[in-house]
Parts: structure tokens; sequence; C-alpha cells
């Protein structure tokens, strides 16, 4: 296992090496030049131009600049935003929590949901509850997620007025940021109401962020049920006389899970690109919101290095989403 | 002589090949009634100037917000109401299935073709040109999809030439890892060897004799990510990245159209029921296409 880990981490290298020179050469290549960027609308004189120039490297080679920005970032240094002059990993640390906590309830809706529905629509194949979920599947799988938010806000804070349409709790409450996660927070607070506050702020965007991951695992589910219902262990378990949920539960459902945690995985990076949409929809202040407000505003040092972020941390899921994969299929790890 | 009795078996074959395709894809009801839809949308979009009853661009300074014909307070000249500057929403609709079919074609063909180029090298030289070409093609794949498309297009500046061109990149990927795998598996059967013994050289062993027999997969992730390319292209749209106001692009349209949620649905409801519905179409075509064109799934 070990071993396994290790050669996983090795192959990471080279990947990650890449993505840092993409997000050093994003900033190269864009149009314009970064000093006078930075100096604003007022102008700069050709002197300064020149001292800023040498003083952030830009005279330089440009192997040397990367080698630079490595070496700054193996010390964890990534640049400061020019707008708010913050350090970008200060900035990114303090909205990532956000985006982690509606990230973990969207998945946590959608695999209790998806899993269920996928396992129940496979065992009753062509009964109407399977043609019904698997139809609302495909309709979720195609769903615009941008435009399924506003319709809901249109419905629930709109008409029915049941739901806040933005933020993360109501500006009734303060207290400390313990966790970082809102429903902790809350509820660590001891303030009465504090925590549905908070769990209605978040329903409406982790349904949403959830929708699409949600149909995927259904219909993956589904699929993968009817593949190992179809082997012959489980006729085999079958035949031994085992009781049909055992059958199902345990002989067909962890070999079926396989694919299906393979799935979840690899919804991360949807997610990621879900809470960009979700959260400028719904103004949740997070990772997605703060990327595309910098893309705007043209914080560049924010979007080169949230690049860097966000491709490393998509980088650590699958890493262990293959470790898991490891773990319960170990015909893999030998291989 | 012989040549020739080669040749018409050919095309009997591959007429009847098309024929057992029908077969699979018919049987399939979604898939048709998703093939009637995209028919319609494709109709639609190219007769559009004269399906529309108005310009898509034209504002009727006395009807702004004009509810949907059906609802208190509609007009019969403006079937799903007006917007906010008083365009006609129907007809907006119709010139923006334009863009989003154009959109789809587009990326698909740039994503398919540099794919297709990158994972037939890969795979068929193997060695340092296939570690080169898939470690690059894994980077890409480490961006998440939208936002690595939205700081391409920060780069190449907004536009809906540049969304496309970003979108298309960020799909490539997928394409290239397909070919390279049916490839690899192709590359080992006897007719290839039975091709390069009668002196076939690379370039046609790689074109002629490999490709053909690994279309099935790319074929099916082609109409994934056509639809997958218009919901792109429309958030691209919707975050003010894609086309720009006043093109009746539909996910532009719904950004125009964010402010008046809670005053007047229609300008939010249409446009995006437009997108899910076009997308929808495409997924059960691309379903149908699956079970007709995967073998494995013919036989259970």
């Amino acid at each position: 296992m070990l071993r396994f880990i290790l050669s996983k981490l090795l192959y990471l290298i080279p990947t990650f090496l890449g993505i840092t020179m993409i997000a050093f050469g994003f900033v190269r290549v864009l149009p314009g030049d970064p000093v006078l960027l930075m100096a604003g609308e007022r102008g700069i004189t050709p002197e300064r131009h020149a001292e800023l120039s040498h003083q952030l490297g830009f005279d330089r080679p440009i192997w040397e600049q990367y080698l630079d920005f490595l070496g700054r970032l193996l010390q964890g240094d990534l640049g400061n935003s020019l707008v708010t002059k913050k350090p970008v990993l200060t900035e990114f640390l303090a909205l990532f929590p956000a985006t982690i906590e509606l990230g973990l309830v969207a998945i946590v809706i959608a695999t209790m949901v998806g899993i269920p529905v996928g396992v129940i629509a496979a065992i009753k194949r062509g009964s109407w509850f399977d043609q019904v979920s698997m139809t609302a599947a495909l309709v979720g799988f195609s769903m615009p997620i941008f435009w399924w938010g506003l319709l809901l806000i249109i419905l629930f804070s709109g008409i029915l007025q049941w739901t806040p349409v933005s933020g993360r709790i109501s500006l009734l409450y303060y207290f400390p940021q313990v966790t970082g996660f809102m429903l902790i927070d809350s509820l660590l607070s001891g303030q009465k109401g504090a925590f549905l506050s908070a769990l209605s702020h978040l329903i409406l965007p982790s349904v949403v962020l959830a929708t699409i991951p949600l149909a995927v695992i259904a219909r993956q589910t589904r699929s993968a049920m009817l593949e190992v219902m179809g082997e012959d262990y489980v006729r085999t378990a079958r035949a031994k006389g085992l009781p049909s949920s055992r059958v199902v539960g345990v002989h067909a459902l962890r070999n079926a899970m396989i694919p299906v945690v393979t799935t979840i995985g690899l919804q991360i990076g949807v997610l990621m690109a879900g809470a960009i949409l979700t959260e400028t929809i719904f103004s949740w202040p997070g990772i997605g919101k703060w990327m595309i407000d910098s893309i705007s505003r043209r914080d560049y040092p924010v979007v080169q290095s949230g690049l860097l972020l966000i491709a490393g941390v998509v980088m650590l899921v699958n890493l262990a989403v293959d470790l898991t994969y490891g773990l319960i299929n170990p015909r893999i790890r030998h291989k | 002589m012989t040549d020739a009795t080669v040749k018409l078996s050919d095309a009997q074959i591959r007429r009847r090949m098309l024929a057992d395709f029908w077969y699979d894809f018919r049987r399939n009801k979604g898939a048709v009634a998703g093939l009637i839809v995209f028919a319609i949308l494709v109709l639609v979009a190219i007769f559009a100037p004269l399906v529309a009853p108005h310009s898509p661009t034209l504002q009727y300074r006395d009807a702004l917000l004009v509810p949907p014909v059906w609802s208190e307070g509609g007009q019969s000249a403006y079937l799903l109401g007006t917007d906010a500057v008083g365009r006609d929403i129907f007809s907006r609709l119709v010139f923006g299935a334009r863009y989003s079919l154009f959109i789809g074609v587009v990326v698909v063909m740039i994503a398919l073709t540099g794919g297709i180029i990158l994972g037939l090298v890969a795979g068929y030289f193997g060695g340092w040109v296939d570690t080169i070409i898939m470690r690059v093609m894994d980077i890409v794949l480490a961006f998440p999809s939208l936002l690595l498309a939205l700081v391409l297009v920060a780069i190449l500046g907004p536009g809906l030439t540049n969304a496309m061109i970003a979108i298309a990149i960020v799909y490539q990927p997928h394409f290239a890892r397909l070919t390279r795998a049916a490839v690899m598996g192709e590359k080992q059967r006897e007719y290839v060897t039975a091709a390069r013994l009668a002196g076939a050289g690379n370039l046609r062993l790689m074109v002629r004799t490999i490709l053909p027999n690994c279309l099935a997969p790319l074929i099916v992730q082609a109409t994934l990510s056509f639809s997958s390319a218009v919901l792109d292209a429309a958030a691209l749209g919707f975050l003010g990245m894609g086309a720009q106001p006043p093109a009746p692009e539909w996910g532009t349209m719904l950004a125009e159209a964010r402010e008046f949620i809670l005053r007047a649905w229609w300008v939010v409801t249409f446009p995006g029921l437009a997108i899910l519905i076009s997308v929808l179409a495409i997924n059960l075509m691309g379903d149908g296409l699956r079970d007709a064109l995967d073998p494995k799934l013919k036989r259970s």
C-alpha cells in the first residue's frame, strides 16, 4: 500500500510542475505591461518603471523568473492582491471554508439521494420509479445550474419568502469564526436562531450545486448495479438462499460502489466549476466568487495564485480518490 | 474486376451497418424524441429570419417588460413578452438558437480535430511522445473546466470567438485520451500488422487503417461535448465573458435578465428553458448513440 501511495505521489510531481508553469505563464502572455498595470491609471515615469521592473525581476531571463516564482511558492509566498494588497494565501484561506462547506453539503446531498435512487431504480428496472427518476436525472444532468438557481430564488425567496436571497448568515448574528464553517460556528456561538439562519442561507445554493453530481451519481449507480446484478456471484448468493436485502446490500452494492466512488471523486472538479456559478448567483463569499471578481477586476496575482491553489486542491482530492479506490479494490493496488 | 467487387461489398456493408445502427437507435424512444427536437432546433436556427416575428435587437420603447401573451397585460404581438428594453423575447430566442448550435459545432470541431491528432500520435508512436502529450493533457484536466475557460477568456479577451476557443481547448484532452486508448487497443490487431506488411506507411496506418475503427467512442463523446459546450458557452455568457450584449445568446440574455428576476419572471424563465431543452435533446440523442454504438451494451 505504501508503495502504491508513493508511486501515485511521484506521478503528481510533473503534473504539478506543469500547473505552476501554466499559472506562471498566464500573467506573461497577458496583453499589456504588468508594471503599468500595477501603477494604475496615473501612469509612471520611465525611471520608476525601470526601477519597479528590476525590483519585480521582470528584466531577468524568463527561466530565472520562473525558478524564483517556484522558490517563493515553496515558501508559501503567493504574492499580494493588487486590489486589497493582502497576501493571496491569506485571502484564499479566509474564503476557502465557505466553499468547502457549500461543496461538502452539496456532495452529501448528491450521495445520500443519488445512491439510494440509483439502487432502487436498478432493482425495480422498468418500473415507474425507474422511469421517473431516470428522466429526472437526465433533466438534472442537462440543467444550466445558473438558471436553476435563479428559478429557485424566484420560487423560494420571491414567492414563498422562505429563504434569504444571498450571503451565508443574517446580519443580525455576529460571532467569532472558529472552524470557518457557518453551520458549526453558529452552533458553537449558542445564539438562538443562528444555526437556522445559517441553514436557510445554505440550503438553496447547496441544492443547486448538488443537482448535476446528484444526477450523475444516480445514473452511474443504476448502471453499475445493473451490471453487478447480472454477475455469477450474485446469482450464487441468491442460490444459497440469502435474503434479497443481503444480496443487494452486501454482495451487489459493495461491488457496484467501485465505479461510483470514482464518479463521486470526478465530481469534485464539476463542483469547483459549479461553485463559480452558484456562488455568483447567491453572493456566497467563497473561492468561486473571489475568482470571478478578481478576473473582472483584473487582479492578476489573485487569478494566478487562485488558479494554482484550486488546481492543487482538485489534484489532491483526485489523489485521495485514487487511494480510496486502491483501498476498496485490491486489484488496482497490486497491478 | 476483383477490385470492383470489393468496393461494392464495402458499400453494402456500410449500408448494412447504418441500417443496424438505425434499428438500435430507433428502439430508444428518448433518443428519437431528442433527435426530433434537435432537428426542429436546427430548422429554427436556419430559418430564424422567417420564424421570428420581430428583429432580435429592435427595441420597442412603448412595450417594456410586457408579459407573455397568456398572462394578464400580455400583447398578442409579443408571444413570450418583451425584455427590459422592449425587445421581443421569442424572436431573441429564435435567433439565439443560431448561437448555441454554432458554438456547439465549432467547439466540437476544434476539440475533436485537435484531440484526434494528439491522441493518434500519442497512441500510435508511444514512448516519450506519448508521455509528453498525455502529461500536457493531464495538466489541462487538473483545472476545473469552467475555471480554465474563464481564465483563458480573461487572457484572450471576452467575446464569443474567444469563448469558443477556450472551451475547445478545455475539452480537447477528453478526445485525446479516448483516441489514444482506442488506438492502443487497435494497434496490436492483426489487420494493422497485415496493412503494415502490405507496405502502408505510418500516416496511412494511422488515418486510414486504425482511426475508422476508433470512431464509435469519439462520436458519443462528441455529442456529449456538444451539449456541454452549449451549457458552458451559456455559462460564460451569463458571467459576462462570452457573447457580448446585445447578442441574443441565451446565457447573455439570462445575465441581462438577472436584476428583474423578482419582477418579471418571463425574462428569466424562457432563455433558461431554451438552454435546458436543447441540452436535454442533445443528451438524449447521445444516450441513444451510445447504446446503439456500444457493442458491449448491445448484447445485454
